[in-house]
């Protein structure tokens, strides 16, 4: 479904991302892991068009992404919450929906909202507040939600799990699972590796900017290199 | 009687500055930029509404209307020429630009028009006494805070209830997560300018339909007042314009009729400087939690 071949990118003279190859299959949830400044944000940035890379090419769907406005993308069925949720805080609840339902014809967007209510009754409860005062947690349903209203067939959530205490975590996460049952297909990065390969099919370990290990998400908790550098084992 | 005269002269010149403020600051919300060619292209918008009603003799609502279309044309050309390609430049290079666009458009106005100011015939002439004549108001007044109340509403529903609406505020707080949900923020960016530059149009119409002598410096003392206005009012805040504006205007026309003409725009900037040690977002500037 998405194959990102060889890319390289750049920050000025910093080499954020190097020779990265990977893929990820329909229904699968894939995650990447690594520690702060390994790479992981700039990957997705790159995949959504935000950032450029150097070199190699992104392939989704059959079609290739690269040279593609990023504000073109989501129209083709690729969905990024990105890193720090980055709702829009003066808007409201609903009115975020609506934005993330943008590319959409406006008669789906009374259904979407509904769906997404279903999913997250909290936000239901809120619509008409003001997104800068939602809690970090409902904050990070809504940024979810916003995404879902494209209708995505790929998700990319960075960090979902950032500054959530552990119940919201595992609220999140269980989410990630629903979604994943219900057929979407998920790029999840994580610090969280030990939740992040609890549900995911398989994995990729970064370290500053290169894929160093890959597995399935069950062998990678395993694996001794794993365990020392990212679950403190 | 004659404070109420006062109290309207000044809601007609703050209505005047209320909708240039809102070019300022609708664009400043979303480019994060001081447009400082904005009063410039109030004078554009008056040099072109005086040409067509003086040489061509258009009647003034075809006049306007050409303004309107020339000086969006305008603005949605330097946004792209002089500011697109500054978009990761320093807030400073793109304000030295601005000022650039400025004096160019000052200078190209200087040029084409001469030295010589014009005398702008006012779209609408005459006066409307009341109280048996001792209140006597001029139709260009109440012509002028009509449109500032029109406008003012028109704009609030647009960025409120409409979907492109929705988007620019969406830009104006984050671009990234805006190009994520599919906006297309430099189209956003020229619309946003499209509009001010329209509104700056009309308010050279109606600023030269008050104040008659047009020449290639006539928008630079309003769209300092009304930047000045839009920062009082809370930058960024299309309510904060109107209020900002508004208030300028009377402040103005007030401390001109009972304090002293001459002292009159220090008053006005000794105001904004009062009221931003106070309340250093302004009136209305808003203030929004963020959560980590
Ligand atoms: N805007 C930027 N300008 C310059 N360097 C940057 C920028 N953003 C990221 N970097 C650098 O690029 C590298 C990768 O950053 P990135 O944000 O992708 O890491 P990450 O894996 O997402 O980390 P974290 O887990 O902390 O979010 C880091 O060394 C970072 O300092
Ligand atoms: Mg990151």
């Amino acid at each position: 479904m998405l194959k990102v071949n060889n890319i390289n990118v750049y920050y000025g003279s910093i080499h954020a991302v190097k020779d990265v190859s990977f893929e990820v299959h329909q229904g699968e949830v894939v995650t990447l892991i690594g520690a702060n400044g390994a790479g992981k944000s700039t990957i997705l940035q790159t995949v959504s068009g935000l950032l450029r890379s150097k070199t190699g090419s992104i392939e989704f769907l059959g079609e290739q992404l690269d040279g593609v406005p990023a504000h073109k993308v989501v129209n083709k069925g690729l969905a990024h919450v990105p890193e720090g949720r980055r709702v829009f805080l003066q808007m409201t609840v609903e009115e975020n929906l609506e934005m993330g339902a943008y590319t959409r014809p406006s008669i789906e967007i009374a259904d979407g909202i509904a769906d997404v209510y279903e999913r997250f009754p909290r936000l239901k409860e809120r619509r008409k507040q003001i997104a800068g005062t939602l809690s970090g947690g409902e904050q990070q349903m809504l940024a979810m939600g916003r995404a879902l209203m494209s209708k995505p067939q790929l998700l990319m959530l960075d960090e979902p799990s950032m500054g959530l205490a552990p119940l919201l975590i595992e609220q999140i996460f269980a989410i990630i699972k629903e979604l994943h049952e219900a057929g979407t297909t998920i790029l999840l990065v994580e610090q969280n590796a030990q939740m992040a390969l609890s549900v995911a099919d398989r994995g990729y370990v970064l370290e500053t900017g290169r894929i160093v290990t890959t597995g399935a998400g069950a062998e990678l908790l395993n694996d001794d290199a794993v365990k020392k550098a990212y679950l403190g084992a | 009687m004659e404070f109420l005269s006062y109290l309207i002269s000044g809601i007609s010149l703050g209505s005047v500055y209320a909708i240039i403020a809102l070019g300022y600051t609708m664009v400043y919300g979303i480019a994060k930029m001081l447009n400082f060619a904005h009063g410039d292209v109030i004078m554009v918008g008056g040099y072109i509404s005086f040409c067509a009603m003086s040489y061509l003799d258009l009647p003034w609502p075809i006049a306007v209307l050409l303004a309107m279309l020339v000086c969006t044309v305008l603005g949605v050309v330097i946004e792209g020429l002089a500011y697109k390609p500054l978009r990761q430049a320093t807030s400073l290079a793109v304000l030295i630009t601005a000022i650039g666009v400025s004096y160019f458009l000052q200078n190209a106005a200087l040029l084409i028009f001469g030295a010589t100011p014009k005398v702008y015939t006012p779209i609408i002439s005459g006066t409307l006494k009341l109280f048996g004549g001792q209140l006597s108001i001029s139709y260009v007044s109440l012509v002028t805070i009509a449109a500032c109340i029109v406008i003012m509403i028109a704009l609030t529903l647009f960025t409120d209830k409409t979907k492109m609406g929705k988007a620019m505020r969406a830009c104006s707080e984050d671009k990234g997560a805006a190009q994520l949900m599919g906006i297309n923020v430099n189209g956003t960016i020229s619309l946003t300018f499209a509009i001010g530059s329209a509104l700056a149009a009309v308010a050279g119409v109606l600023l030269c339909s008050s104040y008659p002598t047009l020449m290639n410096t006539t928008g630079s003392m309003p769209g300092i007042k009304a930047f000045t206005a839009a920062v009082f009012g809370g930058i960024g805040s299309i309510p904060g314009a109107f209020l900002g504006g508004i208030l300028l205007g009377i402040i103005e026309s007030l401390a001109k009729a009972y304090i002293s003409t001459q002292l009159a725009n220090s008053i006005v900037f000794g105001v904004l400087i009062v009221i931003l040690l106070v309340r250093p977002a302004g009136l209305l500037g808003k203030y929004v939690p963020e959560k980590v």
